[in-house]
């Protein structure tokens, strides 16, 4: 009878599609919008993947790693008193204009490391030498940044080793190109050391936007966190800290998981509208033949099963060219980062779990219309 | 699995041998208050197996409501049903589905036959419905379509069918599963007269089994010659019964009025 139900739906080719379409845009809306947020929320974090350090000490009304409250010059010391800390060192970070070739002014992120440890290096070079950072004007520049719409503006090609450009009428030589994550700014990443930045950026009082930290080895992060806290009255974060403690504040104080969850849920109440409806009605056009099976003795927990597997095949199928159209859009369109796109197995589940749901919904429907069916009606003409 | 009715709630001692469908004093209401209607008020039935057995009666006497009521479809709001020894008043509404999945093949003025399944698999629906394997059911499917004279047709569609054949189809189906009861409602008035010949003739051919029953409600005086009993309804209840000699003189005085 399994067999029989669903040879029912797929001859109804119109509302067979129409269930299709409406879950498979329905799943390609949840699946494709939660993973631009998803992308979205990364770029929040990406400081953190882009500079690597274990504890990151910031001053103590900040909540996330985007935020920069500048600090005092004696704090690192008082870091470096702490005890379970190995080393301790100061970071700049801030967003500065950069002059090319050209004479045009872009943006930059810029990130001024301790040029004794290079602490919080960029994880990946393609080119060039990290420690040539400790020489006079040096910078090292994300592959963002060299190309021709950016600081390469005015080069004709992609800025090199070797090239030269001008952050507050200081020249800027690259020696060496990284490769980091985007920000969610989207300003491109410049690195130099941490009292060359003093030099580029414009002077201020306080100019210590940052501190990171080393615990001994051995010692847990976290709790050498804690002490830091604890002594110096600062906020300490380990990475998983920090990122949590990033995305919580975008939370409560962006509107972007707000029009993000709105839309997913949005694609969820039109999955629910179009295959409710639209299930419904072919329940509805099949009442005839659904109470003459009832008549010929199939009972109601049988006809159940049966609307209920055709709900849910269609809504397998709706949802895998949902999310293939999702996955087809992550690999091509926001291939090159812009929308941002990250896909997680999990929500892959809990959006099929979505799907499944409208569909048993869409089935209950029908399968309440059915259970009241008075089989004699198909005696009616 | 097996869908017959614990013998606790039959009582063959009470009905006649030979007694297929016996019913006492069926009442059944439609509606409420000024828009109840009476369709059927203290109706007596009774029906003897290995015979085709006419319900006739004016449009609007009942004829369908009891037909409903007898083949458990419709719950009566007073009176007895019995089917061949067991006790349908009574009995669950669940009990009462497996009863007539088994026992009952079905035949409806529409057809009714599912117009995206092919043939074969409009026919293996009884068979399917009582448990069998697909393969089973399909191949007793295409046996009971050639039976009909409609061999080698198994994979259209329904909609691919005139009304007489779609109608051999239905019989089909409702003989596929071996049923000791058949229920027609109009079988032929969808029907041209020759087509609607036809399927008496099957129908009777039907009744022939041993331990069967068909019931047929019907409006159309040409197929009266096929009954081998003919009961009659005015205003909700059965106002005579004719068989033999009776029958020929009933024929004889409908067909020409
Ligand atoms: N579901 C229903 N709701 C309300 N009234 C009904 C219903 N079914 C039947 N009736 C009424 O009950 C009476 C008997 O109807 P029924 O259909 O049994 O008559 P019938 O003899 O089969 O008529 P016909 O020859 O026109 O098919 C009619 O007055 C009809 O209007
Ligand atoms: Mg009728």
């Amino acid at each position: 009878m399994f067999l029989l139900a669903l040879k029912m739906l797929l001859g109804d080719r119109a509302k067979y599609w129409m269930l299709v379409g409406g879950l498979a845009f329905s799943s390609l809306l949840m699946t494709q919008q939660y993973s631009v947020f998803q992308g979205l929320l990364s770029w929040t974090t990406s400081h953190m993947r882009n500079m690597r350090a274990s504890i990151w000490i910031v001053e103590a009304r900040v909540d996330q790693v985007n935020e920069t409250k500048a600090m005092r010059d004696t704090d690192v010391n008082r870091v470096r008193s702490v005890e379970g800390v190995d080393f301790a060192v100061p970071l700049f970070q801030g967003v500065l204009k950069a002059r090319a070739q050209d004479g045009s002014d872009k943006m930059i992120q810029m990130i001024g490391l301790h040029s004794g440890t290079l602490y919080g290096r960029p994880p990946r070079m393609i080119a060039g030498d990290i420690t040539q950072l400790r020489l006079p004007n040096a910078v090292i520049i994300d592959t963002v940044a060299a190309e021709v719409n950016r600081l390469g503006a005015g080069m004709g090609r992609p800025l090199r080793i070797g090239d030269a450009f001008e952050i507050n009428d200081r020249e800027a030589r690259v020696v060496g190109i990284c490769e980091t994550e985007r920000h969610f700014f989207g300003y491109p990443y410049v690195f130099s050391s941490y009292d060359q930045a003093l030099q580029y950026a414009p002077r201020q009082r306080k100019m210590l936007s940052m501190i990171l930290a080393e615990p001994k080895p051995g010692l847990n992060e976290a709790d050498v966190a804690q002490r830091i806290m604890k002594e110096t009255g600062l906020r300490a974060f380990t990475v998983p800290q920090l990122e949590k403690s990033t995305l919580k504040w975008v939370w409560a104080n962006t509107g972007i998981p707000i029009s993000f969850l709105t839309t997913i849920i949005l694609g969820f109440v039109v999955g629910v509208a179009v295959c409710g409806q639209t299930f419904y009605s072919f329940v509805l056009e099949n009442l005839r033949n659904l109470g003459a099976l009832k008549a010929m003795g199939a009972s109601n927990m049988l006809l159940a099963g049966m609307l209920l597997l055709q709900s849910m095949t269609v809504g397998l199928i709706g949802f895998g060219i949902g999310i293939g159209m999702t996955a087809l859009f992550g690999l091509t369109i926001a291939k090159s980062g812009q929308p941002p796109f990250l896909m997680d197995a999990a929500f892959v589940f809990e959006a099929l779990a979505a799907v499944l749901l409208i569909c048993a919904l869409a089935a209950l429907f029908g399968i309440r219309r059915v259970a009241k069916l008075e089989p004699a009606i198909v005696f009616r003409g | 699995m097996n869908p017959t009715v614990p013998s606790s709630k039959t009582s063959p001692q009470a009905q006649p041998v030979g007694q297929a469908v016996g019913a006492r004093g069926i009442v059944k209401a439609f509606g409420v208050g000024d828009a109840r209607t009476l369709a059927l008020k203290g109706a007596d039935f009774e029906a003897r197996e290995g015979e085709l057995h006419l319900i006739v009666g004016p449009s609007g006497c009942g004829k369908t409501t009891l037909l409903s009521v007898l083949a458990g479809t419709l719950a009566s709001d007073q009176g007895e049903v019995h089917l061949f020894g067991t006790r349908l008043t009574g009995l669950s509404t669940s009990e009462v589905t497996r009863f007539r999945c088994r026992n009952i093949g079905f035949i409806f003025q529409q057809f009714n036959l599912i117009p995206t399944l092919s043939l074969v698999e409009n026919v293996s629906v009884p068979l399917l419905l009582n448990g069998a394997g697909r393969r089973e059911a399909e191949a007793k499917a295409a046996e009971r379509l050639q039976q009909v004279g409609l061999g080698g047709r198994e994979r259209q569609l329904p909609t691919q069918l005139s009304g007489g054949q779609q109608q051999r189809v239905a019989i089909a189906r409702a003989l596929v599963h071996e049923p000791r009861l058949v229920i027609c409602d109009e079988p032929t008035s969808a029907l041209d007269s020759v087509t609607g010949h036809q399927i008496m003739d099957l129908l009777s051919g039907a009744a022939q089994a041993p331990g069967r029953c068909v019931l047929i409600v019907t409006h159309d005086p040409r197929v009266y010659g096929y009954a081998d009993r003919i009961s009659e309804m005015e205003d909700g209840r059965v106002t005579g019964v004719h068989a033999g000699e009776s029958l020929s003189s009933f024929i004889h005085s409908e067909n020409r009025s």
